[in-house]
This record gives structure tokens, sequence and C-alpha cells, in this order.
């Protein structure tokens, strides 16, 4: 029971950090600009299907792949802003919700008749560590990793980097921004295409460990929204613990209860952080 | 009654009567479950504009209503013999009891957030309903043949359910047009204008808000069993299905939010498209694509959607499109 229970502890941890930064994508477009971005799961299904073609076809190892998917995630996320949401910025934030659900409709509905829905995998492995009940996946392990290294480097962009402070400047009063002479739709371009960057590492890395179709970034798009919220919109380091808080609790409730409740508790979870403390867990009280 | 002299009215009812008639006039079952369909979404994005076009909050998971209304009624039905009509009024009622119950909760909530929230709850009770074993959980409940037989059998049963669907569409119409042009249907659109200030002026925000949540509520829920007594079955993947709920967003924006034509408009010409593309051969496959991107160009060039564009358009129209 204790082992199993560490295991499960260990197992829930190391997911946890790639929700994370997943949660951490939709975080930092929603801090930035405002926008719920429904575009984030279709990006991360096609980040899972682009690893898995580099691997399948060019035989490439995987985390080098990731970094080529990362870079092609930047510059589509930079391309979906200019197209749909620039226009509607301003506009009520129904139309940026519709925006970006139709291109999540566009970019599913080209993937779907491109992949099918057949389920995939990636096949590929890194053996395991530990022994008995305490193995962890080499997978796992090297996917928190490279989430620590993102979210490291993302802090460091965000407060050490002159784009990187122009993005903060933007998010904290894009008015004022502007007048400092900061081109803000470009910032903002930034900011969208680091969201979507963060969405497609975070889909390439499940990709390593995880079946996954075309549409499987749905779920995880959902529990984006619960980890977000959890650490509080806006908040892109609330949002790496409120991965972690997610993924300790898939990891551990099993043990308690039959798999099936788990979205049950993590919905309820969702509904009363929200009603209680919007900002989240972390976020600062208004 | 003044308001039934409005030719708007009588424009948006003719306008269902015309797109519900055609099955009944030829007797053709497949026009019938075409054209089911599209009452069913009239009634639901009806429902759905009382909240987002009138009182301005996004409702993302509003399909939860017509999936616990299915459900509720599906279950009476089945396991307390009820009659179809009554079980559909019980489901519709408690649909309108969820919201009632969440409503001074959630709606305290604005924007984005309160979007979230509905999000949650959709997804709250379909992972509830999974593991609730008087509704069947993950299999779902089907209904025993047999059931039909009260009704002149299964053939006939489903024309039943189709006069049904047509008679909640028209009611659906007459509701939204209702709420426009009452107080209670102003305050509301204070609200979707200026909150705080819809509140300094005596709207009671909270009371309006929760009362616009429950009326949009109590005609999906009684939409949802008579689908799933015509389905036959229901399961909470069916039920609760996060992207129908957006479907109906993008139908009210398409029509035009706030207005009565709106969702009839844009429920029969979503449909027609998607229709249109899933039998063209050119189209078949990407028909999603097609449709998002003819969505995100109506979102980015023609915000007010048909009725706000043809209204700013032709003058003369403003009278006759409510």
């Amino acid at each position: 029971m204790g082992n199993l229970f560490i295991a499960s502890l260990i197992d829930g941890l190391l997911i946890g950090f790639v929700y994370g930064i997943a949660a951490m994508g939709l975080s930092l477009i929603w801090g930035v600009m405002n926008v719920i971005n429904l575009a984030h799961a279709p990006i991360m299904a096609l980040a899972m299907f682009g690893v898995y073609l580099l691997f399948v076809s060019l035989n490439l190892n995987p985390y080098i792949a990731l970094i080529l998917i990362a870079l092609i995630g930047l510059i589509g996320g930079v391309i979906i802003y200019y197209i749909a949401i620039h226009r509607v910025l301003s506009a009520p934030p129904l139309s940026t919700l519709l925006a970006t659900y139709a291109v999540n409709m566009i970019m599913i509905g080209l993937g779907t008749a491109a992949f099918s829905t057949t389920p995939r995998n990636v096949n590929f492995t890194l053996g395991s560590i530990g022994s008995g009940d305490l193995t962890v996946q080499g997978t796992r392990l090297v996917a928190a990793i490279v989430a620590t290294v993102v979210t490291g480097a993302l802090y460091f962009f965000l407060y050490r980097t002159r784009p990187g402070k122009n993005i903060r400047a933007v998010a904290n009063n894009r008015a004022a921004a502007e007048l400092m002479g900061i081109p803000s739709s470009r910032v903002l371009a930034l900011s969208f295409g680091l969201g979507t960057l963060l969405a497609a590492v975070a889909g390439g890395l499940i990709a390593t460990f995880f079946p996954f179709t075309i549409l499987a970034g749905n779920a995880y798009q959902l529990k984006s929204f619960v980890i977000v919220v959890l650490g509080g919109l806006g908040n892109p380091i609330g949002s790496l613990l409120g991965g972690l808080i997610l993924g300790v609790m898939e990891g551990v409730i099993p043990i308690f209860m039959p798999n099936s409740w788990v979205p049950v508790l993590e919905f309820i979870l969702f509904v009363i952080i929200l009603l209680v403390r919007p900002t989240g867990l972390f976020g600062a009280k208004k | 009654m003044k308001q039934l002299k409005s030719i708007g009215l009588w424009v948006s009812l003719l306008a269902v009567v015309a797109l519900g008639i055609g099955p009944i006039a030829n007797r053709s079952a497949s026009l019938r479950e075409t054209t089911y369909i599209i009452m069913q979404v009239i009634v639901l994005a009806a429902s759905l504009n009382i909240l987002l076009g009138f009182t301005g909050y996004v409702s993302f998971g509003h399909i939860v209503f017509f999936g616990l209304g299915g459900y509720v009624g599906l279950y009476l039905i089945n396991a307390q013999n009820w009659p179809l009509w009554s079980a559909a009024l019980a489901g519709g009622l408690t649909s309108g009891l969820l919201a009632f119950l969440l409503g001074k909760a959630i709606l305290r909530l604005r924007g984005a957030y309160f979007a979230l929230a509905t999000i949650g709850i959709n997804e709250a009770v379909r992972a509830f309903t999974n593991n609730f074993d008087p509704f069947g959980g993950p299999i779902g409940m089907t209904l025993n043949f047999r059931v039909y037989n009260s009704y002149g059998g299964a053939a006939n049963a489903l024309w039943l359910v189709y006069y049904a669907v047509f008679a909640i569409a028209l009611l659906a119409v007459v509701l939204n047009f209702m709420v426009k042009n009452s107080k209670f249907g102003l305050g509301l659109m204070a609200i979707r204008e200026d909150e705080g200030a819809a509140e300094v002026m005596g709207v009671i925000t909270p009371n309006a808000k929760t009362w616009a949540f429950v009326l949009s509520a109590i005609l999906p829920g009684i939409v949802g069993t008579l689908f799933f007594f015509k389905n036959g079955h229901i399961e909470p993947g069916d039920a609760f299905r996060l992207d129908y709920s957006i479907e109906m967003l993008v139908i009210v924006m398409l029509g035009g939010q706030g207005s009565v034509l709106g969702p009839i408009l844009g429920a029969a010409g979503y449909e027609g498209l998607r229709n249109f593309l899933l039998t063209s051969p050119l189209f078949k496959n990407i028909q999603l694509s097609v449709a998002g991107a003819l969505l995100l160009v109506i979102v980015l060039f023609i915000p007010a959607g048909a009725v706000g564009w043809l209204r700013r358009r032709v003058p003369i129209l403003r009278k006759v499109l409510a």
C-alpha cells in the first residue's frame, strides 16, 4: 500500500509537469490578451502527430522532433494570431471565443481528413528506473525534466529579456505600453505564439508515453482549463503548481475509488474554485 | 395584446412554420428527420439566446440542460413507466431547477469566468452520470421497444415527437419575443450593456439573471427528453456533448444574437450548410474545416450576425425583423 501510494504519487507528479506546461500556454494567452484559446486542443493533437510522423518516417529521436515541433508551434501561433485574433481582440469576449473555436474546427477538420481518428502511438521507450512497485518510466521522467526546463526558460525570457519584458508590459496595461513605444500587436502575436509553443511541447511530450488520436487534445484542453483556474488565470507559475495538483489527484485518487470518479472530483473542484476564489489558489486577492 | 400586432413576431413564426411544414405536407420520413434536427436546434438556440443575446452571458455548457432533461425523462419513462409528455415536462422542470440552484452562485461570475464555470458544470454532470448507476453509468439507458406501442407503434411515435418539437419551436420563438418586449427583458438588456449601471437603475440583477438562466434551461430539458425518446438510447457521451453546445453558440451568433429571428435563421442556415457539405463530394471529408472557415469569416467581418447585418443594410427591414 505504501509503495503503491508513493509510486502513484510520483507518476502523478511527473505527468503533472506536462499538464502544467499545457495549461501555462493557455494561461499566458489569457493573461496577456484576455483570450481563452479554444484552439489549444488541436494544437496539442497536431503536435502529437508531428512528433509521431517525424519519428516514424524520418526515424528522428522524439526529443529532437520536439524542438522542431515547438518552433512550428511558435510560428503557427503567430500566424493564427494575425489571421483570427487580431481583428476581434477588442470585440466582446464571445467573438474571440468563436474565432479560436473556428480555428479549432478548421484544424480538427483537416487533421481528421489527413489522419482519420484511429489511435496512434510513438513506439519509443527509455526503459524505466527503480524496482518492484517503485518504477518510473524513463519517458515520463524526461518529460518532467523538459517541462521544468521549458518553464525556467519561459521565466528567463519573460523577466530577463527585452521582448519578454514587453510582453509583461502589454499584459499589465496595453495602452500605457503603446505610449512607451512598445509595438503592441507584434508583442501580442509573439505571446500567442509562445502560448501555442507551450501547447505544442506539452502535446509532443504526451505523445511519447500515451497513445493518442486527432481528438485527444480535447481531454487535455479541459484539464488545462481546470489547472488554469486552480493556478489563477494569467499566472504561469500557478499553472505549473495547478498541473502538479491535478497530476497528483489523478495519480492518487484511483487508489481509493474507481478511476471514473476522478473527473467528477476534478470538475467539482474546478467549479468550487471558480466560485470561491476566481483568482485561483495562488492568485493575489483582489 | 399590443404585441400580437407586431409584424416581427409573425415573420419569425412564419419562418418556423415554413421550415417545419414540409415533412407534414409530403409525409416523408427522411425529410422529417432532417427537419427534426432543425427544429431542435431552433429550440436550443432560441433558449440560449435569452441568456446570451439578451443578458450577455456566454454559457458554454448549456447543453447540460438538454442532456439532463433527456436523462431524467428517459429514466421516468423507462423505470417509472411515466407517459412521454409528463416525463418530458419533468425533464424540463428538472433542468430549470438545476439552473435555479446554480444560478445565484455562478451568475456572480462575469465574462470568461462564467463561460469556464458552465464548461465545468457540464463536464462535472457528465462525469457524474458516468458513475451514477440508476442512469446506467457509462452504458446509459436503452428504451424498451414496447414503450412505443402505447403511442401507436414506433413509426407513429416518431411523428408525434416531431409535432411536439415543432410546437415547442414555435413556443420558444414566442417566449423569446415576449421576453424581448417585456420589462423583464429590458432589465436583461440593461445588464448586457452595463451591469453596474443596470443595478443602479433599479434592476435586481441577481434575480433577473437567475430567471433568465432558468427560462433558458426549461425548453432544452423538454426537447432533451423528446430527442432521446426518439433515439431510444442515451449515454453520457451523447447527452453532454460540449461541441454541440458550442455549435449552438455559433448558430445564435450566425443568425444574430439578441434578435428573435436570429436563432431561426442561424439554425436553418447552419444545418442547411452542414447537410450540403456532408453530401457534397468535394467537401465531404473536410466539412468541419469549411464550416470553421465560414464561421471565422463571419466572426471577423459580420459580427452582428445575419439579422444585425440585414437591419443595418436595409432600413425597411428594421420593422419586419424582430
